[in-house]
């Protein structure tokens, strides 16, 4: 069976800085598959390279087995969605959240139109009265719901996270997460997500990679991580980092 | 129209969900008009824009004699009074009725110019700031020299070159105004290309042409539009130089910048035949920079919500 992302000795090269240091990764189709990391380990780059926003400079990326070049084909948007970090810039300021959702549509000829957006609203848990509405009437969970349904509305099989709950508060980043979950679940999705939060990867996805200065540190499965059955002094850090704040004395 | 239908027409103008693509953008409107309708001053400078239209528009109803023929035996150079609400000039005719008909001219200059100037600002700017590099790097250079030359000697060159005309003062015009706005719709689209909300549309596969025509360029037009404003009246002023010094429109096309020069031999024994189409153009110019300012206020995106 071949894998739904294969990435091979990925260098990621922004002017001379080297984001990315031969980083190699494989997701299985209707896996879940988590990226974790400190700030500046490269991990969103991995992603945007995949998603063709990062200039490559060396190594291949396969999707569903088929390599990519550097200019994507439209195919591949089909295929391939992401939602960013920042639900506040991730919308377009003048467009209504229907114009929105029009948008990807009508780049790849959809015919039905209307339907799908009415289903794609009730699939992110926003009614019909969100339609017409603009980015700025929302509330920070709200537009992220829009922007997976987004996301979501060409139907692609990988869908790639980048932090997409780290700017919400707790409350409604479990109800995304949720949502989430459910449409993994229902539409059989690849997940590569993105997290500084090893709560947030050891619920939402099977396998992770540990990534530190733009390399892979190592991989893990998720009950590895709650056993704490890590071998790299790295991981067992950020472990502890993980347990937050605690108070001595 | 009662007190309670009034009302639940803003309701349903400013509602928060809004039931059809036609009531969103209605309620987006209104709450504009409703940030341009607070400031007084705005509002003076549209009524000022409104009356020119509606002078120009109906300019053979509302002049009393002809603005080309005069009446060169009794009515040479007569100070204002009842008959000649603004006196006559020195071929006998009625400065009022030639300042109407002027008002049709110096619409027509205002409209050409912002209909040729802004739109190749905009495919400018937009084009260069996002394709970035050698098209960015070319685009702007070719900017620079346009914006390097004195807007009014540029405009003579060509006018010269061409031959005098309103037609060709437009052109030139058009030429020399267009830098400005390459710049602000370039500056404007280096701030959003790198935005996740552009980078979300370049991920559903749209082509950078839709991106440009349908995504950054709408963020351009509101401040290309306040600064189109703004620049109505140095647009009117840059015509009327051009007429004054014989090289816009030609006698007797009755234009406000023409009129001025040919009042200006008796400018000091006569001074109503160029004062009064000097007080016009001030008029009409004050009336765009107020409409400007009041535009920057209600749809500027960088206050308030939107």
């Amino acid at each position: 069976m071949t894998s739904a992302i294969a990435v091979d000795r990925l260098e990621v090269i922004f002017d001379r800085f080297r984001a990315l240091k031969g980083v190699s990764l494989e997701v299985e189709p209707g896996e879940s598959f988590g990226l974790v990391g400190e700030s500046g380990s490269g991990k969103s780059t991995l992603l945007r390279a995949i998603a063709g926003l990062a200039p490559v400079a060396s190594g291949s990326i396969a999707v569903n087995g088929k390599m990519l070049g550097v200019r994507r084909d439209k195919a591949f948007y089909r295929d391939v969605q992401m939602v960013f970090q920042d639900p506040y810039g991730s919308l377009h300021p003048r467009q209504t959240i229907d114009r929105l959702l029009q948008e990807p549509l009508a780049i790849h000829g959809f015919a039905d139109g209307e339907k799908r957006i009415e289903r794609a609203l009730d699939e992110v848990g926003l009614g019909n009265g969100f339609r017409f509405r603009y980015a700025h009437q929302l509330s920070g969970g709200q537009r992220q719901r829009v922007a997976i349904a987004r996301a979501l509305i060409l139907e692609p099989s990988i869908l790639l996270l980048d932090e997409p709950t780290s700017a919400l508060d707790a409350s409604v980043q479990a109800e995304v997460l949720n949502l989430l979950e459910e449409v993994r679940r229902r539409r059989k999705l690849t997940f590569l997500m993105v997290s500084h939060d090893l709560a947030i990867i050891t619920h939402m996805c099977e396998r992770l990679m540990v990534m530190q200065g733009g390399e892979a540190v190592e991989n893990l499965t998720a009950s590895d991580l709650v056993e704490r059955r890590v071998t790299k002094d790295y991981t067992r850090n950020l472990l502890r980092a993980s347990e937050g704040f605690v108070r001595t004395a | 129209m009662s007190v309670g239908t009034i009302q639940s027409r803003r309701d349903w103008l400013l509602s928060e969900r809004p039931a059809s693509r036609m009531q969103a953008r209605l309620g987006r409107a209104y709450v504009a008009w409703r940030r341009f309708s607070a400031n007084r001053l705005a509002l003076v400078g549209l009524l000022i824009i409104i009356a020119l239209l509606l002078v120009a528009a109906l300019a053979g109803v509302l002049a009393p004699y002809s603005p080309t023929f005069g009446d060169l035996k009794n009515a040479r150079l007569l100070a204002p009074s009842a008959e000649h609400w603004f006196g006559t000039d020195d071929l006998g005719r009625d400065i009022y009725s030639r300042i109407l008909y002027g008002s049709r001219w110096t619409l027509y200059v205002v409209i050409l110019v912002a209909i040729i100037a802004a739109p190749i600002g905009l495919l400018v700017g937009t084009v260069a700031g996002y394709a970035g590099g050698w098209t960015d790097a070319i685009l702007m250079r070719i900017t620079d020299i346009f914006l390097a030359f004195p807007k009014l000697v540029l405009a003579l060159a060509f006018v010269a070159a061409l031959g005098p005309g309103i037609e060709n003062a437009v052109l030139a015009i058009a030429i020399t105004s267009w830098p400005p706005y390459a710049r602000i719709a370039r500056a404007e689209t280096l701030t959003v290309r790198n935005s996740d909300y552009i980078k979300a549309v370049q991920l559903m596969g749209a082509s950078p042409f839709r991106i440009v025509l349908r995504h950054i360029m709408p963020l351009c037009i509101s401040s290309l539009i306040i600064r189109v404003t703004l620049d109505m009246a140095g647009i009117i002023l840059t015509a009327a130089g051009l007429g004054f010094l014989g090289l816009g429109a030609q006698p007797p096309l009755p234009e406000w910048g023409t009129m001025i020069a040919s009042g200006r031999r008796f400018i000091l024994d006569q001074w109503w035949v160029a004062g009064a189409p000097g007080f016009a153009i001030l008029i009409v110019s004050l009336g765009f920079n107020l409409l400007g300012d009041g535009l920057r206020d209600a749809l500027d995106p960088r206050s308030g919500d939107q």
